[in-house]
């Protein structure tokens, strides 16, 4: 028990590298700030362009999504990280993570919304075709507030495993929450910083994931 | 302006369609329809479903696109531009068999989203106009319900409200009472009776045939993607001549 203690839950070692997980935990949480809302509005994006309904574009954006999908973000960041200065174009590791998470969700999240935009009735449109607006302000006044309000739960469900995917930046020498506390690690010789790491994110996600589980079930019961 | 031109807007038709066909695929739901309503007259369409009665009126306002023939609807003949499309729906209200509020807005809301985000008219202008049509709708007050919490009847007369509060100079009604219960068919068809008593242009597809005796000035019997019959509504019902009017009203008036 003493052993169990000392390396997972060492308080010297912890007093001794607070500072560290602190920085980690602010680059995470300005990763999740800066690629939450890019990865939304290209979802959102996707979805609009979807809901037009102009067919060889449609057919372009289920590939894309497809391919997305079927694709793990941390294949997509090494190729985006290590591939592509053999185009010539080297992103630093803040904005390789960046793009491969944004890329990626744009995927999951335009998947979502567009979902949500199939959800809701012919009729919709027709009336408000009916009454003058326009193919954009149908969509956006009349579509999507609906489209949304239907697929809250799955959005903010995605919306956690965005923030959860932010620690593929370790892979990259981005020193985020995971890499900041094997960093300490190393210095300390004692894994104590990894356990106060996966406390932080439980602690930091939790909330959001209850909340997540009160929406899902609500959605439940209403439907 | 001058005058004459005033007195020639005046009297020409509201709606005129010419040799209108449409097809779905390889079956022709419109065959060469000619068809005018002229400025404050009531038309009631009738027919067995699938006669293309719907498809008819929902070409009015281009929730159907026409492939042969031509559509005037108050001066604007529809074609594929976004212009002649958005007049004529500015134009031309319409009411919809399935009531189609929005539901994610209030029944105030729904009153007030076109004409403010599409005639650009102020929030309070805009408000005054909507609580006007819910009184005359008799429904004033269930403004701040949500469309989930009304009754059928009274989701089709918000309905109703929402399409007056643009101002058109004429409306459609495609079925209004089809979906409602029995108690509530009423309720409904009073307000549009009222509406016509206004001098309101109107096309009306339905069943109701009582109500279509009241209001109608002529009544048009629609089959196969034709119009067989065209009368007032007393030579129509006493007198029909094609013999297929002759079946309808006899299964629809001696059920």
């Amino acid at each position: 028990m003493d052993i169990f203690l000392e390396n997972f839950f060492n308080i010297d070692s912890l007093i001794q590298i607070y500072p560290l997980l602190v920085q980690g935990l602010e680059l995470t949480l300005l990763l999740a700030i800066v690629t939450l809302p890019l990865a939304v509005l290209c979802g959102l994006l996707i979805a609009i362009l979807y809901s037009f309904h102009i067919r060889w574009l449609n057919i372009l954006l289920l590939i894309y999504v497809d391919v997305l999908r079927s694709f793990p973000v941390i294949v997509l960041l090494v190729l985006i990280f290590y591939g592509l200065p053999f185009l010539g174009l080297k992103l630093g590791s803040f904005a390789a993570v960046v793009m491969a998470i944004t890329v990626n969700n744009s995927g999951y999240y335009g998947e979502i919304l567009r979902a949500g935009v199939e959800s809701v009735p012919k009729g919709q449109r027709e009336a408000a075709h009916a009454l003058g607006f326009g193919p954009i302000r149908t969509v956006v006044y009349i579509i999507l507030p609906q489209a949304i309000r239907n697929v809250l739960a799955p959005l903010a469900s995605n919306s956690l495993e965005l923030v959860k995917t932010t620690s593929i930046a370790a892979l990259v020498a981005l020193p985020e929450l995971l890499r900041s506390a094997r960093v300490a690690q190393e210095q300390t010789y004692n894994p104590t910083p990894l356990t106060a790491a996966a406390l932080i994110f439980f602690v930091l996600l939790w909330p959001f994931a209850r909340w997540v589980a009160k929406l899902e079930r609500r959605t439940m019961i209403v439907r | 302006m001058t005058t004459s031109t005033l007195a020639a807007a005046d009297t020409a038709p509201m709606i005129r369609l010419r040799g209108v066909s449409k097809w779905y695929g390889d079956f022709q739901v419109l065959k060469k329809i000619d068809f005018e309503v002229a400025r404050g007259e009531r038309v009631v369409i009738c027919g067995p479903s699938g006669s293309g009665k719907s498809t008819l009126i929902r070409c009015i306002n281009r929730l159907e696109d026409h492939r042969d023939g031509e559509i005037l609807v108050n001066g604007v003949t529809l074609d594929h531009s976004m212009r002649s499309v958005a007049a004529v729906r500015q134009d031309v209200g319409m009411v919809f068999q399935q009531f189609n509020l929005f539901p994610h807005l209030t029944v105030l809301q729904n009153l007030m989203i076109a004409p403010m985000k599409i005639k650009g008219v102020s929030k309070d202008e805009a408000e005054a106009t909507a609580r006007e049509y819910l009184l005359r709708v008799r429904i004033g007050e269930q403004a701040h319900k949500y469309p989930g919490e009304l009754s059928g009847g009274q989701q089709q007369r918000v309905a109703i409200a929402r399409a007056l509060c643009m101002k058109p100079t004429a409306m459609l009604f495609d079925e209004p009472t089809s979906a409602l219960d029995p108690e509530m068919i009423k309720e409904v068809l009073d307000v549009i009776v009222e509406l016509a008593g206004q001098g309101m242009t109107m096309v009306c597809v339905t069943h109701e045939m009582a109500f279509a005796r009241t209001v109608a000035d002529r009544i048009l019997f629609m089959d196969k993607g034709e119009i067989v019959e065209e009368a007032p509504p007393e030579a129509f019902f006493t007198n029909p001549r094609n013999e297929r009017t002759k079946a309808f009203l006899g299964q629809i008036l001696h059920r």
